[in-house]
This record gives C-alpha cells, sequence and structure tokens, in this order.
C-alpha cells in the first residue's frame, strides 16, 4: 500500500467514523498517543473512586508503556477484572484493524477483559495502527481467521438506539463515546 | 374477513402514534436508505445474496450438518431439530442442570416465534428482554410490532409510564434520560445473571461460527458475562462460507435502518474464556420449524434468502398505516406474511394476506431479490385452492367468465346507475367485485362504451400499420374517452387500429384474489379475441392489463400447469406494448409530431406501481409531457401507491383512504394544476379522491393530454 493510500484510507476513515459520532484522533508515535489518553484522563478527572477510573486492558502498546510510570497517573488501573470493569468509568484498549468505507473498529477479543473495557465503561478509548486502516470488510476477511480467534468484534461508533420514538440516542448498554487514536508509527508486533 | 382483523385495522389506522411514528420514518428511511447506498452496486450487492442464500436454501441438511462439525470441533454444543417445543424443552434442561435463576436475552426473533419467554417464566426463570425496544414492550407485555423496531408504536410518554412503574419513581418523558434509566436497570440484571440467550444474524458452517448484530451493544454482554450461552437460529441464516457474511454484513444494516454498518458485530467461533478463567458453557440450537419444507417447495424456497432486514415493512404504504400488531405477534409485513403462513400455519395467512396491494414497492428493495408480492399472489392461490372461494366471489367470477353477461350488466349498470350519478360519479360498481364501498366517488359507467364508439370512428384510409386495442374494463365502460384520445394518437401516427369486441377483462381481479382458474379462463378468451386480428402491435392504455397481456397469463398457465397454453400467450406477449412506449417510440422516430413551442403550465406525474416497477416504464410519459410543453414537477413519493390496488380500495377502503389522502397532499404540494398518470385506474381513485376533496386539480391519463397536442 502507498503512502497515498494510507492517507486516503485514514480520510476515509475518519469521516465515516465521525459521521457516527465517534471521536477520532491521530498522532505520529507511541509516546505522543499516550501522552494524549494520559492528557484526557486528567481532563477527565480520572480518580480511583468507582465510576472514576480508567481501565487499560493488556495489548502490545499497553506492555510496552512503563508500568511504573503508569502507576502514578491517578485512576488508571493496567489489571482488569470484570468487578473493576463494571465500576470504571473508562476502558482502553488497542484494536488491530480499521475499516475505512465503514468507520469500523475490528478486533480479536477472544480474551474477554478486551470485551469487558470495551462495553461495560462509559467512555472507550481505542488505540490502531494507521496503516492497519483497510478499505473495507473485504480486504479484513484475508486478515481474520475464525478458527484462531474465538470472538471477532467490529466497533462503529458509540453504542446507540433509536427504539423511544426514532429519536436516535447516544449510549444505552456500551460506551456513550468512543475515542479512536490512530497512531502512524506504532511498532508491528501483535497484530 | 374476520371481524376481528377489520377491528385490529381500524383501531390502528385510527392510532395516530402509530401513523405518525411509522410515516415519519418511512418517509426518513427512502431518503436515508438511498444514501447508504450511495457508490454501492445494489442489484450486485443483492444477486450476490440472492445467490449465496439460495445455495444455501438448497444445501440446508448439508450445511447444518457441516456447521455442527465445525462448531463442535471448536467446543460449542450444537442442537437441531424441527420442533419448536424440543427448543423449549433443550433450553429449560440446559437452565436447570446449571441452577440458572436468570436469564438474560438479546433480540431473537426465533425464540419470539417459538414464545420462549412464557415458557421459561412458567418454570420459575426469569427472563430478561435487553434490547430496548424489546424491554419496553415485555414490560408493557406486549408483542413486537417491528422486526427491526419491536417499540416503534408506542410514545416517550407511554415509555416514561412504563418506567416509571418499574423504578418506582415519576420519571420525565425526556428521551435521553428514559434510555439511562434502561441502561442503569439491565446493566444490574447482566451482570447478574446466569444464562444468556441470543439470536443469530448469520451462522457459517465453514467455520461455525455466529454473527451477531447489535447498535446498543447488548448482544456483546449477553454473550460476554453470563456464563453460559445459548444461540438459537433459524436454519434459514446458514451460509456456506465466512467470505459470504460480508454481502450480509453490508446490506442488512444498510437495508435495516439506512445506516453503514450496526454499531457492534460479533463474530463468535466456539467458547472463549470467562473472566474466571473457566470456559464458557456455549450451546448453539439449529432450529428448522418448517424451514426445510419450505426450501422443498419450489415457490417458496426463496422466501428463505430473507436476511431479516425488514425493509419490505420499511416500504410497504400499508404496513406505514397500520404497524406490526395487525399482522400478528411474530413476524410482520410482507415478508412476515409469508413466514407466519409456514412457520404458523396457512390458515393464518388468511386476513393478513389481503393486506397486501401489490404494489410492489418491497420487491425493488429487498436485499435478498424474494419476490414478495409474487409469493403473497402464491398464498392466495393456495387459500383459494385449499378452502374454494367466498360465495359472492364466486357468482362474481361465473359472471366475469361469460362475457356477454359481464359486458351486458355493464351496459345495464350504466342505466341503474343514474339516479344515484352526480357530477359524473355513481356509488356502485360492479365491475370492481365490490362487496362494499362507502360512499367515495366513483365514475360513472359511460353512457356509450368505448367498443360502440370505436364503430362510430372514421380513421383514415391506407394506414400502412395495423394495432389492436386492448382497452379493458376501465377504458371500455367507464373512460371511452381515453380509448377514443388513443386511436387519434396512432393514427396520425400512420397505424390503424383494430379494436377485437370478443376481448374481455384481462382476469386481474381474479388472479389478484387468487382464483386463478378464473384468470386463465379470461386469459384464454383474450388470446384467441387478439390474435385472431393480424397486428404489429397490441397496445393497451391500461398498466395493469399490459401487465396481464405482457406477464400475467403466461404466469397463470404455468402456476396451473397449463403448459399447451404457453405459446399462444407468448406470442400476445411479444407484441403487447404499454401505450406510452410505443408513443415515445413514434415521437423519436418522426412518425408522430406534437405542438411546438407551447407553453402549457406546470404538471406532476404520478407512477402507477404496475408501469414502475413491472413494465419498468416512468420516464416515457414525462419526457413525452414535456415535449408537449408542460414543466414538469415531481411530487414526494412520486411512485407510491395511490391506494387503489383494483377491488382493494373497496375491500379494505379504511387503508385505501389515507393511502389516497397521503398521495392527494403530495400532488397538492406540488402547486400543478394537473396531474398526469397512465393508469385509468389510478385516474379512477385520484379523480375521486380529488373530487371529494374539492381542490381544483385536474386529474389526466397521459393519453388523452398528448392527444391535444399532437399536430
Amino acid at each position: 500500500m502507498t503512502t497515498m493510500g494510507t492517507e486516503q484510507l485514514f480520510e476515509q476513515f475518519k469521516a465515516r467514523a465521525e459521521g457516527v459520532s465517534a471521536e477520532v484522533h491521530r498522532y505520529a508515535s507511541e509516546s505522543e498517543a499516550v501522552a494524549f489518553v494520559l492528557r484526557f484522563l486528567q481532563d477527565e478527572g480520572a480518580a480511583d473512586a468507582p465510576q472514576g477510573y480508567a481501565l487499560w486492558a493488556g495489548g502490545p502498546l499497553r506492555d510496552r508503556i512503563d508500568h511504573d510510570v503508569a502507576s502514578t497517573v491517578a485512576g488508571l488501573k493496567l489489571a482488569v477484572s470484570r468487578e473493576l470493569a463494571a465500576d470504571a468509568r473508562v476502558g482502553i484498549s488497542q484494536v488491530e484493524w480499521g475499516l475505512a468505507n465503514t468507520g469500523t473498529l475490528v478486533q480479536d477479543s477472544t480474551a474477554v477483559d478486551q470485551r469487558l473495557v470495551s462495553s461495560l465503561p462509559a467512555i472507550h478509548i481505542a488505540f490502531v495502527p494507521t496503516d492497519s486502516i483497510l478499505p473495507d470488510m473485504g480486504a479484513l476477511l484475508t486478515k481474520v481467521d475464525p478458527q484462531k480467534m474465538g470472538y471477532i468484534t467490529m466497533i462503529t461508533g458509540p453504542s446507540r438506539t433509536a427504539d423511544i420514538e426514532r429519536v436516535l440516542t447516544i449510549g444505552v448498554h456500551g460506551p456513550e463515546r468512543l475515542v479512536i487514536v490512530c497512531v502512524d508509527d506504532m511498532e508491528p508486533d501483535g497484530r | 374477513m374476520e371481524h376481528e382483523f377489520r377491528q385490529s385495522v381500524r383501531r390502528a389506522v385510527n392510532n395516530a402514534n402509530l401513523t405518525g411514528a411509522l410515516g415519519k420514518f418511512s418517509e426518513a428511511y427512502r431518503v436515508n436508505r438511498l444514501k447508504a447506498y450511495e457508490g454501492l452496486d445494489f442489484e450486485a450487492l443483492r444477486s450476490r445474496i440472492a445467490e449465496l442464500k439460495s445455495y444455501a436454501a438448497s444445501h440446508l441438511d448439508l450445511l447444518a450438518e457441516l456447521f455442527k462439525q465445525n462448531a463442535e470441533a471448536k467446543g460449542a454444543t450444537v442442537f437441531r431439530t424441527n420442533d419448536p417445543a424440543k427448543v423449549r424443552e433443550y433450553i429449560l434442561q440446559v437452565a436447570r442442570d446449571n441452577g440458572v435463576k436468570t436469564v438474560v436475552k438479546s433480540k431473537s426473533m426465533a425464540t419470539e416465534e417459538i414464545h420462549l419467554n412464557p415458557y421459561l417464566e412458567e418454570a420459575g426463570i426469569e427472563v430478561g428482554e435487553t434490547d430496548l425496544g424489546e424491554w419496553i414492550i415485555q414490560l408493557a407485555g406486549q408483542t413486537p410490532s417491528h422486526m427491526v423496531m419491536p417499540a416503534i408504536h408506542m410514545t416517550k410518554e407511554e415509555v416514561s409510564d412504563l418506567f416509571s412503574k418499574e423504578v418506582d419513581e415519576r420519571l420525565s418523558s425526556d428521551i435521553p434520560q428514559l434510555v439511562k434509566v434502561a441502561r442503569g436497570q439491565l446493566r444490574g440484571k447482566f451482570l447478574a445473571a446466569d444464562m444468556g440467550i441470543s439470536g443469530g444474524n448469520i451462522a457459517v458452517a465453514e467455520t461455525g461460527s455466529i454473527v451477531l448484530m447489535t447498535n446498543e451493544g447488548n448482544a456483546r454482554l449477553v454473550t460476554s458475562l453470563p456464563k453460559i450461552h445459548i444461540a438459537l437460529v433459524g436454519i434459514e441464516k446458514l451460509v456456506a462460507n465466512f467470505a459470504d457474511i460480508v454481502p450480509i454484513l453490508t446490506a442488512l444494516p444498510k437495508s435495516a435502518t439506512a445506516q453503514l454498518l450496526t454499531s457492534y458485530v460479533s463474530i463468535i467461533t466456539g467458547p472463549t474464556p470467562n473472566s474466571d478463567g473457566s470456559l464458557k458453557d456455549m450451546h448453539i440450537i439449529l432450529m428448522d420449524n418448517r424451514r426445510s419444507e419450505m426450501a422443498s417447495d419450489p415457490k417458496f424456497r426463496q422466501a428463505l434468502q430473507c436476511i431479516r432486514c425488514a425493509s419490505c415493512l420499511n416500504v410497504c404504504p400499508i404496513f406505514r398505516l397500520v404497524g406490526g400488531h395487525v399482522f400478528g405477534k411474530v413476524y410482520t409485513g410482507g415478508i412476515g406474511t409469508i413466514l407466519t403462513a409456514w412457520f404458523d400455519e396457512l390458515k393464518k395467512s388468511e386476513d393478513i394476506q389481503g393486506l397486501c396491494i401489490q404494489c410492489g414497492n418491497c420487491k425493488e428493495v429487498c436485499p435478498g431479490k424474494i419476490d414478495i408480492p409474487e409469493l403473497i399472489m402464491e398464498i392466495r392461490r393456495r387459500l383459494v385452492q385449499e378452502q374454494g372461494l367466498p360465495l359472492l366471489q364466486k357468482t362474481i367470477y361465473s359472471v366475469v367468465n361469460n362475457r356477454r353477461l359481464f359486458h351486458g350488466m355493464l351496459r345495464a349498470a350504466s342505466i341503474a346507475g343514474k339516479p344515484m350519478a352526480s357530477g359524473g360519479f355513481i356509488r356502485h360498481l360492479p365491475l370492481f367485485l365490490a362487496d362494499l364501498t362507502d360512499g367515495r366517488s366513483l365514475p360513472a359507467i359511460a353512457a356509450e362504451p368505448f367498443r360502440d364508439r370505436f364503430r362510430k370512428i372514421k380513421q383514415p384510409a391506407g394506414l400502412p400499420e395495423k394495432a389492436a386495442f386492448y382497452a379493458g374494463c376501465l377504458i371500455d365502460f367507464a373512460y371511452p374517452e381515453m380509448g377514443v384520445a388513443l386511436v387519434k394518437l396512432l393514427n396520425r401516427a400512420g397505424i390503424e387500429v383494430v379494436f377485437p369486441d370478443a376481448q374481455t377483462c384481462c382476469g386481474a381481479p381474479a388472479r389478484y384474489n387468487g382464483a386463478y382458474e378464473v384468470a386463465a379462463q379470461n386469459a384464454v378468451d383474450n388470446i384467441e379475441a387478439i390474435l385472431g386480428e393480424e397486428v404489429k402491435y397490441v397496445v393497451s392504455a391500461c398498466p395493469t392489463c399490459t401487465v396481464a397481456l405482457q406477464h400475467e397469463f403466461i404466469n397463470t398457465f404455468e402456476s396451473l400447469g397449463q403448459t399447451d397454453r404457453l405459446p399462444r400467450a407468448r406470442a400476445l406477449a411479444e407484441k403487447t406494448v404499454d401505450f406510452s412506449t410505443l408513443v415515445k417510440r413514434l415521437v423519436d422516430e418522426g412518425r408522430l409530431t406534437l405542438k411546438e413551442g407551447q407553453k402549457l403550465g406546470a404538471i406532476t406525474y404520478h407512477d402507477s406501481c404496475h408501469l414502475k416497477r413491472t413494465l419498468r416504464v416512468s420516464e416515457q410519459p414525462r419526457e413525452l409531457l414535456q415535449k408537449a410543453g408542460y414543466t414538469l414537477t415531481e411530487m414526494f413519493e412520486c411512485d407510491n401507491c395511490c391506494g387503489m390496488g383494483g377491488s382493494y380500495s373497496l375491500k379494505l377502503p379504511e387503508i385505501s383512504a389515507p393511502i389516497l389522502q397521503r398521495k392527494l397532499k403530495h400532488i397538492k404540494e406540488t402547486g400543478a394544476p394537473t396531474v398526469a398518470m397512465d393508469c385509468p385506474g389510478c385516474v379512477m381513485q385520484i379523480r375521486g379522491g380529488m373530487d371529494q376533496d374539492g381542490a381544483k386539480v385536474e386529474v389526466r391519463h397521459t393519453v388523452e393530454l398528448l392527444a391535444e397536442q399532437v399536430k
């Protein structure tokens, strides 16, 4: 894929994801992306109390950050459990792919932690490698293998309903905010 | 028609909340659906879906077995049964074996189909619906009114009352607040539930995967939080290959709610570990419940191509008036009528099949390429075959099948109708086989039918070509002036018109009531009458008649197995052409010239169902009218049915009338003083409506307008 292709795919991805009320950010490096998220948590007033903290599910990026530094950030927890997830305000995870034509995130979420942090908290922050944004679902088929992935998740915007009088309302059972952080220079492991 | 059914129709059309919500949604849906499909080749996409689903439908056994093997190899338990009772027992057994006290469900029509909730509740298990719409109707003790939007019939005030009772606190009717309350209430249920029950949008044989789509995210929680997951999947959800999910995932959300993709898609292949490290206890039930039987029926097999998007409901002019409850408790709308006839019983569809006006909107948008109107006709045919026709209809058809008697009665009606006629309208018209009328303006039977007037028309001698004119009952006996206009136009183009006297009713009224034998006799009589003439064209100015001559004679004979009659029917079909298509061709060839430089003012055009969606003609009349000097101003929903539908308007006036009102409103909103259309049936309906409305809008057949402007 040419660089130009990546740019176009990102632009389409961003437009489509924003079209369904997701927030899209883009950073050149992992450290800038992580810094953004830490700032975000601070701005949101993250704290250790129930309904106040963020939970970061395992993944290449989380595993690479300095856990000593992370432990000093207020309201950020790196260990996931069902009980913790039920009371978290923010869930953070890393997904493998994006789909440009629908603004979709795709993740191998065989590990239940990945699902817990992206479905129970009110805010879900997802890192995605910018160069893993694929044109569409057809392109995804060559990447995912259901034989190896027991639970594949696609996420397109925050949780929504229109079940009362057809009025679009964001945030029913899942997150009411989806914050997507595209990282240009993501290290290639774990994809 | 059952009294109870009639009552439910009246209740529905008089429910302003229901018709308001559905009306608004359906209007927005048409526009948004097109936007969602922008840049995509819908025809190619639906051909692909039809192909892969059709393959699956003809290999159900094989795919079910393959699915079972593959899902079990991954550690799921697969149970396959034809019997809804066995499904219920199986689920209860799994619950009992594991001491399950509470269940959370994500939306599943299959569980509705087998009435699972009351069964489990009777056994002492608490069942919580978690889809917001499903939860609302569960609290209200109702059934879904729409396959995708189950509570579309309820107002926020009603929802607020329900929720207030549930949380024992007076809530406002602010929708975001209500949604928050639901989130809070259901969150506890999710976390506490011992078992999750889901449906399945797709089941992939090749991998043993099930695919679930939701917007709210409840299916993710249902399949992630409880330690037991049971997926109930109708075997028609099977596809052969993993790649087959792409076209379905592409079309389903666009067709269902005009979304590019639902917020969440889960592809689950075998059990995955729970948060405590134990492995999920995963069961998949493949339910048949007559689907295999359906697959072996040559006509109905295609119904298994349905992906349950409900777009046939969303575009249906009837559904948006009556909503789902009129259709029954589970599957609703066009496809619901068909599924009810099979999954429940044919008899249950007796009333609801009559709701279909055969406008063809649903067939245009179906992503599974199912000919829903045709299948509903087939239900009608089988009902008549099984139960026979009501006595009144039988009497009428015996008349229709005797041309002399039928036409004699029509002539008599022109005299009998006179005392009641006012301003060219009468109340009774035996022509439409009415068992009742409700006093809307219907045209008087002409004092002199076209067949008599025709003899007095002096056509120029020595015209090089010949066309047979098939008038149809309405032009012949109610609007002969349309026939006169047509003769004038064709004569100017050098075509002599012949009128085969022995032509009779095209058989549409009988056919649309399931009386195929009667329709076949009409077809035989007409074929003999028309093919007796040596002509180049057979032309009609009634799209319903044209469709009969071009398509339905053949289809009727095929349905009845009368193959020996097919060659003559095909010979007739080949010569048959609708008036606008022929005239457009004649104008293009320079054989017919319209006056030049005319400034005739604004006009709006109403597309008749059969012309637009069966004959695929919509541009020709518009181009001709503009060429003649009219300025075209399109109305909103120009190709939506006017509510006539032959005898429909007389059988279900409570539905036909509001459809007509909507059409009149859209016509008037254009401000054009004239509305043109190509169908005498539509003229009858819309002119009658305008007459009652008092609006000064002229309702004309295109043939008359053009005949006025020919050089």
